[in-house]
């Protein structure tokens, strides 16, 4: 690999672009593919590669390609938005971070949203919903919901359930999460949406301190991400 | 946030910028059960320190040493690692699995 090329794949992963790379692995000759092009290396580029670096983003999954070559992708890291600066989230967050979510918490109140609070996370001190919306959950993103409080938890929920985001949680009791159903309800969720939330959250694994319900939460979004292997 | 933690392109990039050889390998292709799917990387630099991983720590040893000539020679490698290679047993998969591994310098 060229220096040249890993830098210029660098700066475009730091930017959260989807790159792919593609390797000649008969020479090591490289190519480096973004938005349905060539932007570094020698490789010479066919329409099938593009067509195989295309579908490789698509399934998020890197393999063998055609005529030898190998590619590789990069994708944007998952996101994960969390509601609510409290005790778990100071669990979750790194946690997720290590998993490989870049992670964004949420919470209008000061006292909560400190920085100091969680080191090396992005924490975001405003109303819920306006930077849920800002945010955009795709179908690569999960939402969770810790607050407790419905005039914070609901109205991010309402934005998530919208979305494509592969998963959303929201903490709370059988009890609580059937008063927040009602309340969804009323205010014109639908019944199908209201289903995806998981709650109560998480994997039942017993999960009584706030890291191990961060490990249950964590179980959870990742159980729902790749799918049981059934062994 | 910055990207995850343990980033073997990362290390590579900080290892060369300090004036070492480094080696990069990535896992291209797999049959059977793995540990690690394709593009898995390990980093590796000349002292043999390295970032990252191509299995759950079964083939990591044979993979550095190769690295150590890859470094060497400037020429790329693939690696092949089964229970149906001969050297499976010594430095196989215990899982029963198969993997490739390309090895590959990282020139200036």
């Amino acid at each position: 690999m060229k220096r040249d090329l890993l830098d210029r794949l660098d700066t475009l992963r730091a930017e959260g672009q989807a790159v792919v790379l593609a390797t000649r692995i008969a020479d090591g000759t490289q190519g480096l593919i973004h938005d349905g092009r060539v932007v570094a290396g020698d490789l010479p580029v066919s329409e099938t590669l593009l067509a195989a670096a295309e579908s490789a983003l698509r399934r998020d999954k890197s393999g063998p390609a055609e005529d030898g070559l190998f590619v590789q992708v990069f994708n944007p890291p998952l996101r994960m938005i969390l509601i609510g600066a409290v005790h778990i989230s100071q669990n979750l967050a790194p946690m997720a971070a290590m998993a490989g979510y870049a992670v964004t918490i949420i919470d209008p109140r000061g006292a909560w949203a400190s920085q100091s609070r969680f080191p090396d996370i992005d924490v975001v001190q405003d109303w819920p919903e306006e930077v849920m919306t800002r945010l955009a959950p795709d179908r690569r993103t999960a939402a969770v919901a810790l607050t407790h409080d419905p005039k914070l938890d609901d109205p991010a929920l309402v934005v998530a359930l919208q979305s494509d985001a592969f998963y959303v949680g929201a903490l709370g009791s059988k009890k609580t999460a059937a008063a927040r159903a009602i309340r969804l309800r009323e205010s014109g969720v639908e019944p199908d949406a209201i289903d995806r939330i998981d709650g109560p959250i998480g994997l039942d694994i017993g999960a009584v301190s706030p890291a191990e319900i961060a490990i249950a939460i964590l179980g959870k979004v990742t159980l729902t991400l790749r799918g049981p292997k059934g062994h | 946030m910055t990207t995850s933690i343990n980033d073997p392109l990362q290390a590579a990039k900080s290892w060369q910028d300090d004036g070492l050889a480094v080696a990069i390998a990535t896992v291209v292709e797999t049959w059977g059960s793995s540990p690690r799917p394709a593009g898995s990387q390990l980093a590796v630099n000349e002292k043999a320190e390295f970032e990252g991983s191509v299995s759950g720590g079964c083939i990591e040893g044979a993979v550095v040493t190769e690295a150590l000539d890859v470094m060497e020679s400037g020429v790329p490698k693939l690696m092949e690692f089964g229970v149906s290679d001969a050297m499976a047993w010594e430095v196989g998969l215990a899982c029963g699995g198969t993997v490739r591994v390309f090895v590959e310098k990282l020139e200036r």
